[in-house]
């Protein structure tokens, strides 16, 4: 029964979708104000028929109830609760509806948060997040019902992937669907004002919070995919440029690229064209990834059981939708001219440098990502693009981006004052000094790149603690330096801890990249390895069993000196539902770095084969990326990006708060009457 | 124009995606860089004691034969061997079997209990000639010429309709 309402839960979306999708344009035409407003119902209305689907698949999966192909395919009775309830995202079906849940609960939140959007502006907005909602609808309704009944329903249940039942990864794919769907508002602002004819500052000062989250949960899903990858793959590396991987990563440049550009429109009405365009790549990357992992086109270990009409499908409304906002792009890009002029040693002109630097290397990891489909397309054989494809570009292409990181914040807004000399110099200087580190990087090998890499991530978290020493006065004005730093808003704490996050991302990178010892040995009960200073003493193998698997665990004792650091007991499973192999590294966190153990493969006489690391560092990588999320947290609950609320003295001051939110909500429907 | 380089890129996109769809492939399978070369050399055990040991020279019998990778242990083998049972019944093609990392008394009785379509079966115990052949996995079936040079190599298991419409042209452009 409870699958029966889900699946009419779904229908009556439908319809709402629909009239959601159509009736605010009809009410702009008609000047119409009710059916106008009819936008807001229809999207509540979605979520609330989004929230009982979701609610009852999930109701099917946590009671077992295996008369649903979809529970019978994905979960088994052994299974962990948490895995029961992860299993409902875990497969192609219930991801979608997952995908649906989050269009209409980000609709549901433009609504509510967006009361003082004017009216029309915030009708078309929703008006396009409805017609996503149809689309991906009509994709799960006649592709991909996960609602559909097996007759008779079978005892047992198939299990889930065993790869998937891991605590990583069942928050990895629920935050990346929610960075990715948090991007069609910003998506669906850029139609609208792209519809509306105008883009205003006001318009950048809406959609960067939304942009601004999506980036949060997109930083969030992908850090949690590669610590999956490091602990659970065990192969001892976070990071492979899979296609699947690169797909999550392209909307992730694109969306900090936003960021980033729509504070220039915000500031001064300038890159209109370049920010709407971008908010439309954004998503259409993260349709693209959704595209890639479903349709089969590429084979990856993300992708999800194949079906060629489902790819057919994602193909046609990939085309619509990508297709169709790029073409109203096209028609309405020259109007947008910006009315504000900033010199070129500025914080707008670092912020372009940002922005080209981040989307070109978006553009480079796409044609990475689809290179080999190409070549294949046409006829000129297989070719794979692997990691030293894109950690080239990512080196030749970032190192300059964190230059002017490090340089941007420290500039004044519209006219910097570095001297005119320094303005030609410093960017020369900058690609001088690149090429000429990759040039020695090619001829003597990695010492070099290290040393770079530690360069820049010092430069970079050097020039974040002098930009705030700057902003306190600390060294003019010593005393005062703790006024100044409690007057510090929250988003430019944000920004700070962003920043500094990115340096330890790439202290982290850089360290455990050049200083990775690895040992791949056969070991005896007894025996002792030295990696890195720190031996590794075998004592043997024990079988194990858990709740739906079986395993091989092996014991170590690490011994710093003749002190006993820790033991490790890193697994073999074997798990029966379905029969699958899984590795289970053992990892133990020192300060300055992580051992790591794998088990591998018996090798007759009592002897295993085993891989031991000592990897310096390697937790800063998602240290980093947790700062990144919190610097992103901090901006958001800054007050000053919420639309409406009084500006205090202190904004009113600033030059920042040149787009006040008082008189703003008037600009693009008084243009437009 | 420039406004409009988004749109194109996108179009060309989607046009190349939907010709690798309709296109009939597997996008796990990687093409053999075998093709258009001589077989490579190997000598093996056959499976009956009483039989020489099998050579890339029993592949050079100047007309087309057909070699299949196989184990008991492969259970798409088994799913397969209808259509080598009807390639060598009806089609009449030579084919030669190599039982790979097989225990050759399991490799009887696979062929015993599903019928024997192998002119000739080797046994590859160490899956060395399976390296030399470039096998990722069984089955997999080459289709060699009269002389010894591999013209097709078809990947997984021949069923559904992959021997009429992948397998058999093949052959029948060698006839």
């Amino acid at each position: 029964m409870a699958g029966e309402i889900g699946h009419f839960a779904l229908i009556l979306a439908l319809f709402f979708a629909l009239t959601g999708a159509v009736m605010p344009h009809v009410g702009a035409y008609r000047k119409d104000t009710r059916l106008m407003a009819l936008g807001d119902r229809a999207v509540y209305a979605q979520f609330l028929m989004a929230a009982t689907a979701f609610g009852t698949l999930t109701y099917a999966f946590v009671t077992s109830d295996f008369s649903v192909i979809n529970v019978a395919t994905n979960s088994h009775t052994l299974k962990p609760m948490l895995y029961k309830i992860s299993g409902v995202w875990g497969n192609h079906e219930g991801s979608l509806l997952f995908w649906v849940l989050n269009l209409t609960l980000f609709g549901a939140l433009v609504s509510w948060r967006g009361s003082k959007l004017p009216l029309q502006f915030r009708g078309r907005v929703l008006a396009v997040q409805s017609l996503l909602v149809l689309g991906f609808l009509m994709f799960i309704l006649f592709t991909s019902n996960p609602f559909e009944r097996l007759d008779p329903a079978p005892i047992e249940g198939n299990g889930l992937n065993p790869l998937l039942q891991d605590p990583g990864l069942a928050f990895h794919p629920p935050m990346l669907y929610l960075g990715y769907v948090g991007l069609s508002v910003a998506f669906s602002f850029a139609v609208a004002a792209l519809i509306e004819g105008e883009v205003t500052p006001l318009w950048a000062r809406w959609v960067r919070p939304w942009a601004l989250l999506a980036w949060v949960f997109l930083t969030g899903g992908i850090a949690l995919g590669s610590w999956w990858a490091y602990y659970e793959l065990g192969w001892g590396g976070w990071w492979f440029w899979d296609p699947v991987e690169n797909a999550s990563f392209m909307p992730w440049l694109a969306a900090a690229a936003l960021l980033h550009s729509a504070i220039v429109v915000e500031k001064r009405d300038a890159l209109k064209s370049w920010t709407i365009l971008l908010a439309i790549v954004a998503f259409s990357l993260s349709l693209l990834g959704t595209f890639l992992v479903r349709s089969g086109v590429i084979t990856s270990v993300h992708a999800f059981a194949t079906d060629p009409a489902r790819g057919i499908f994602i193909l046609a409304f990939l085309a619509l939708v990508v297709g169709g906002s790029l073409t109203l792009y096209a028609w309405r890009a020259p109007k947008m001219a910006p009315s504000g002029l900033f010199g070129f040693v500025s914080r707008e002109s670092a912020l372009v440098v940002n922005n080209i630097f981040l989307s070109t290397f978006a553009a480079v990891v796409l044609v990475g990502t689809l290179y080999p489909l190409f070549v294949e397309a046409f006829g000129a054989g297989q070719i794979t693009v692997g990691p030293p494809f894109f950690e080239y570009a990512a080196a030749v292409l970032m190192s300059p981006l964190i230059v002017a990181l490090g340089l941007g914040p420290l500039l004044a807004w519209k006219r910097g004052n570095i001297g005119r000399a320094a303005q030609i110099v410093i960017p020369a200087l900058v690609v001088a000094a690149v090429a000429g580190v990759v040039l020695v990087w090619q001829t003597s090998g990695g010492f070099v790149m290290t040393a770079f890499g530690l360069g820049l991530a010092a430069w970079l978290i050097a020039s974040v603690l002098l930009e705030i020493a700057s902003r306190i006065r600390l060294f003019a004005a010593p005393g005062k330096a703790m006024t100044g730093l409690k007057k510090i808003t929250r988003a430019q704490w944000g920004m700070s801890m962003a920043h500094a996050g990115l340096a330890v991302i790439l202290l982290g990178i850089t360290i455990s990249e050049a200083f990775t010892s690895e040992k791949l040995v056969v070991m005896a009960p007894g025996d002792t390895a030295d990696v890195a200073g720190y031996s590794f003493t075998f004592e043997g193998v024990a079988p194990v069993a858990g709740p739906n698997f079986t395993a091989v665990r092996g014991f170590f004792t690490v011994r710093e000196g003749d002190a006993i650091l820790t033991s490790l007991t890193p697994e073999d499973r074997v798990y029966a539902n379905p029969p699958m192999n899984t590795t289970e590294a053992a990892i133990y966190p020192l300060f300055s770095g992580d051992l790591y153990a794998v088990v591998g493969e018996a090798a007759g006489a009592g002897r295993w084969s085993v891989r031991l690391y000592f990897k310096p560092m390697i937790s800063a990588i998602w240290l980093g990326a947790l700062m990144m999320m919190i610097g992103g947290i901090l901006s958001l609950s800054d007050t000053r990006l919420r639309i409406g609320l009084p500006t205090g003295k202190k904004q009113a001051q600033k030059p920042s708060a040149k787009a006040a939110p008082k008189t703003g909500p008037k600009t693009v429907q008084g243009a437009r009457a | 124009m420039k406004r409009f380089l988004p749109l194109g890129i996108v179009v060309f996109l989607v046009a190349v995606f939907l010709g690798m769809m309709l296109s009939d492939r597997n996008p796990n399978e990687i093409d053999s860089v075998l093709i258009g070369r001589p077989a490579p050399a190997f000598s093996i055990d056959s499976l009956s004691a009483d039989t020489p040991p099998l050579t890339e020279a029993d592949l050079k019998t100047g007309e087309p034969v057909l070699v299949n990778f196989f184990a008991s242990w492969c259970v798409p083998c088994r799913a397969e061997h209808d259509s080598l049972m009807e390639l060598a019944g009806r089609y009449r093609v030579p084919l030669i079997g190599i039982a790979y990392k097989n225990d050759p008394a399991k490799a009887v009785g696979f062929l015993n209990e599903l019928g024997n379509p192998f002119s000739k079966t080797g046994l590859d115990l160490d899956g060395r000639v399976g390296i030399d052949w470039g096998v990722s996995g069984v089955p997999e079936t080459f289709l060699i010429d009269g002389s010894g040079v591999i013209r097709y190599r078809h990947w997984g298991p021949i069923v559904g309709d992959s021997l009429e419409a992948r397998l058999l042209p093949e052959l029948e452009a060698l006839r």
